[in-house]
């Protein structure tokens, strides 16, 4: 949807309890590129951010009545956000041109992702950027193992910044590169030490909407295919439930075929019904065979950003690829599944 | 758009918008739409239940008894069946996948 690069880019600045998501934040907003950006946390933390455009959240949390978790409204950024938009287009504050939420450090972010992405009002004016999600390289492991949170936090990232890699120990840096990569393998792993330079461009601005980006993107997500399957298909024997991470892991799935784009719907419209909060991610771009470009999709367990168009394809390639990262879904299933619905599509158009 | 909330309306929702971004080789709304409640029926015969196209903007569910419901979308036509047969309608379910496969034709 083009209108989608007009709107205020929102990036969720995510991450477990101490994994240095002030930090981060705080290195970014020294930078030239990022001085009209708006910002909102949830507490002051130890470490001081002074900047013009910052607003503090409370904890209000609406949930739905009618509503699953990962839907819920957070009363709080709905109300702090409309109040940021309207001081701006009253001109009581700077023009700001994106903006940063930082979540607390227990926080599922999918609240935060569903509230951007649907309160009726700021899916008028703003769109969802990249999350962008804080490890620590001490205690990053741990907390993927034990923590529910951390590792969907890490698994709905769309950048993942490993923290304090200058003091843990080289293979713990290692292992916890693995364990992220098997999470999601799509999203670019960057390491912030405060010796390394930081670019907030490959963090924050470089997304979908991005005119300039998107295509790498793209290719950044697709790539995970050649990379092969990150985990096997999880059987309940060899799987430890004690372990929060253990049942998530992503794979891509490949069509030779144009997909019927409105069987497809119906499907992921259906899966997502019943499986919403075991779909972590759906990433793809799809050949659809009643039109010319690619068209890209992007889901977040129920939410389904609005399907975008490319104007040309990245590569030569003109199959249909798609990223899921799921927890607990066997790859075989999803894609027998989808292979079926696609050629339901066919039966019908043939008997037109 | 997520339909299981419903507080939203039913505008926006994601697996409508058109596939063709070119208005002119567009195959109408309309016909999206009917062509859309003909694939959904088939998938839903296998749980006895029928849904309609009402007016272009809803969906009318209906059981064999004649049990009907009004919905916005299609997230909410999966989220109404199940909860009016009282079962899960999984498309990942292999029994469900296996008569889909053997279908040969579609009337």
């Amino acid at each position: 949807m083009q209108q989608e690069t007009t709107f205020i880019p929102v990036n969720v600045i995510t991450g477990f309890l101490g994994s240095g998501k002030t930090t981060l934040l705080r290195r970014l907003l020294a930078a030239p590129e990022l001085t009209d950006t708006a910002v909102l946390v949830n507490e002051f933390g130890e470490v001081g951010l002074d900047h013009h455009l910052l607003r503090r959240l409370n904890d209000e949390i609406v949930l739905l009545q009618s509503g699953c978790l990962c839907c819920t409204i957070r009363g709080d950024l709905s109300a702090a956000m409309r109040g940021l938009y309207s001081q701006r287009e009253r001109g009581e504050i700077p023009a700001f041109r994106r903006l940063a939420v930082e979540t607390t450090g227990l926080a599922d972010p999918v609240p935060i992702l569903s509230t951007i992405m649907t309160e009726p009002v700021l899916r008028h004016h703003f769109r969802l950027g990249n999350v962008v999600t804080t490890v620590d390289a001490v205690n990053g492991l741990r907390h993927l193992e034990s923590q529910a949170e951390s590792a969907k936090q890490a698994a709905v990232a769309d950048r993942i910044v490993i923290t304090k890699t200058d003091i843990a120990a080289e293979g713990d840096v290692a292992e916890l590169r693995r364990q992220l990569a098997r999470l999601n393998p799509a999203a670019p792993k960057l390491d912030t030490a405060p010796s390394l330079p930081l670019d907030p461009e490959s963090l924050l601005t470089r997304d979908l909407y991005d005119l300039d980006g998107r295509a790498e993107e793209v290719r950044r997500w697709l790539a995970i295919e050649s990379e092969g399957p990150r985990s096997p298909t999880p059987h309940r024997h060899d799987v430890d439930v004690n372990r929060h991470d253990a049942r998530i892991h992503a794979f891509c799935l490949r069509f030779e075929q144009p997909l019927d784009w409105t069987a497809f719907g119906i499907w992921l419209t259906m899966l997502l019904q019943h499986h919403g909060t075991d779909v972590l991610r759906v990433k793809g771009m799809l050949n659809v065979a009643e039109g010319s470009g690619p068209v890209v999709i992007h889901g977040v367990q129920h939410l389904v950003h609005p399907p975008d168009h490319l104007p040309e394809w990245p590569d030569d390639d003109r199959s249909s690829r798609i990223v899921f990262i799921v927890r607990g879904l066997s790859r075989d299933s999803i894609e027998r599944s989808l292979s079926a619905f696609a050629r339901l599509g066919a039966l019908v158009s043939e008997s037109v | 758009m997520c339909g299981l909330c419903g507080v939203l309306g039913n505008d926006g929702d994601w697996t409508e918008s058109a596939a063709i971004p070119s208005a002119g080789a567009r195959p109408t709304r309309r016909a999206q739409r009917l062509r859309c409640v003909r694939i959904v029926n088939v998938v839903l015969a296998q749980f006895s239940l029928h849904v309609a196209d009402w007016q272009g903007a809803k969906y009318q569910l209906t059981t064999r008894t004649g049990r009907t419901e009004l919905v916005d979308n299609l997230a909410q036509v999966w989220q109404a069946a199940e909860r009016i047969i009282g079962r899960a309608c999984d498309p990942l379910e292999p029994a469900l996948i296996a008569r889909l496969d053997g279908i040969k034709r579609i009337g």
